[in-house]
């Protein structure tokens, strides 16, 4: 298990580290600014905050000494003139996803922002460039609508480990989208999805996959957790199969993690229905399946089960070896040694949780 | 010369800040003239596209400005501009 935790909270980012078999909180940095995006580039231990200052704008801040020190760096912009829909002006109003471009491109990185533009920076993140193509997509100005927030983000951004200009990346609300030209084209990954709040639910885009994750261990394997169910693909998201429980909970969420030695294990975090969104029957539950979704196994053992309203944004909840470790809605942050068959408090007292990574 | 001052809550990200006399004619030009100052501090106050971010206020002599998007309110030479945060959030 890597033994450091990164938190994008609500107040601030904050990080935890594995010592003599508990986690210590070992940085709080930015109290008080909501941090959407907590993250640690493992090609060279940078960390990155993803900041969303409720007054003055999205800033992105980076530390090269596990936040002893910070250096704000210019955040993704969008070129002047650009639009969203006619007359509605282009600004990043949230970083939701970031990732690296992989042991091949070293000084590439991606961020994925509301209102819907993919960024990349080729520099170790001193400067961004609206991904073009993406932008420009005939789908976007009509097909893709706000979900989650008013208006259309990546949340997702999955780069295929064997292939780096491979990338899969998810839009709430306009579904999967590959590249395998490193983003000079994209194509619409959205078969065997449903949307049904739509009129057509099997519509080419207004898909709403709150998250959508990779096997490392099989990139081919994909998994989302969707706003109408989990989907799995076999096929690198060529096709979809809907492997929610017709009865049980595994059903909606937002999060979802695949385990790394395994593509067919997966942990889901079940909500009451998109009506509620609360805490099923006031009692959490961690969902896994060991057999690529057929069947899925409640994980109760240690969690609160009466009086309990928590639900788990889609990046809080990670695997790494046999550690599964989640944050909820109210600020309690779950550890689990084996798998999720149980559960210890690490904090009840954090404030909201947007994001949690594994690193080194 | 305009004198323009800053709410308290833009000196955790810019210590330095203080009340700054600025020769620009428009407020565009002044907001350019503090940029050169204090660097990275227009990019708090306006957004991607150059409008007064929506939680931001700027008011002039104790009128808050009217155009938000391209930023012409009109100001005397001795004017005091004044650029806030909106009180919102929790």
């Amino acid at each position: 298990m890597k033994s450091t935790l990164l938190l994008g909270t609500r107040k601030g980012f904050i990080a935890y580290t594995f010592r003599n078999n508990k986690w210590i909180l070992e940085n709080c940095s930015f109290e008080g600014v909501p941090i959407s995006i907590a993250y640690a580039d493992p090609r060279n231990g940078t960390w990155w905050a993803c900041q969303d200052h409720g007054h003055w704008g999205v800033k992105l801040q980076r530390s090269k000494d596990r936040g002893q020190s910070w250096e704000e760096v210019i955040a993704p912009a969008y070129p002047e003139g650009e639009e969203v829909k006619d007359g509605v002006p282009a600004t990043t109003r949230y970083m939701w996803s970031m990732a690296h471009g992989g042991k091949n491109h070293t000084s590439r990185l991606w961020i994925g922002t509301d209102p819907g533009g993919l960024f990349v920076s080729e520099d170790e993140g001193n400067s961004f460039q609206l991904v073009e193509s993406l932008w420009q997509h005939p789908t976007r100005k009509e097909g893709w609508f706000g979900g989650g927030r008013d208006l259309p983000g990546i949340h997702s951004i999955v780069v295929d480990p064997r292939n780096e200009d491979h990338i899969h990346i998810g839009i709430s609300c306009a579904g999967v989208f590959e590249t395998t030209d490193g983003g000079k084209s994209w194509a619409i990954c959205n078969k065997g999805l449903r949307a049904d709040f739509l009129p057509d639910p099997n519509q080419e885009t207004g898909h709403d996959p709150h998250i959508v994750v990779a096997a490392p261990s099989n990139p081919d394997a994909l998994w989302q957790q969707n706003h109408c169910g989990i989907f799995r693909s076999t096929d690198g998201a060529r096709n979809w199969q809907d492997v929610s429980e017709p009865e049980g909970p595994a059903r909606f969420g937002f999060a979802i993690a695949v385990a790394d030695d395994n593509p067919d294990q997966a942990w889901v975090a079940p909500a009451d229905s998109d009506v509620n969104r609360t805490a099923i029957k006031g009692a959490l539950v961690i969902c896994r399946t060991d057999d690529g979704g057929k069947s899925w196994k409640q994980l109760r053992n240690g969690l609160p089960q009466e009086n309990c309203f928590d639900i788990v944004y889609r990046h809080a909840l990670v695997s790494n070896g046999d550690a599964v470790v989640f944050g909820t809605t109210t600020g309690n942050l779950f550890f689990s040694p084996d798998r999720g068959e149980n559960w210890q408090v690490i904090n009840n007292y954090l404030p909201m949780i947007y994001s949690i990574q594994f690193a080194d | 010369m305009a004198l323009v001052k800053f709410t308290y809550a833009l000196k955790r990200f810019f210590p330095k800040l203080t009340d700054t006399e600025a020769g620009g004619k428009t407020l565009k030009a002044v907001l350019d003239e503090i940029e050169a100052s204090y660097p990275g501090v227009t990019r708090y106050v306006l957004d991607d596209q150059g409008r007064l971010r929506q939680h931001v206020n700027i008011f002039i002599d104790g009128v808050m400005i009217k155009d938000r998007n391209t930023l012409s309110d009109p100001f005397q030479e001795n004017s005091e501009i004044y650029i806030m945060q909106a009180l919102s959030g929790g």
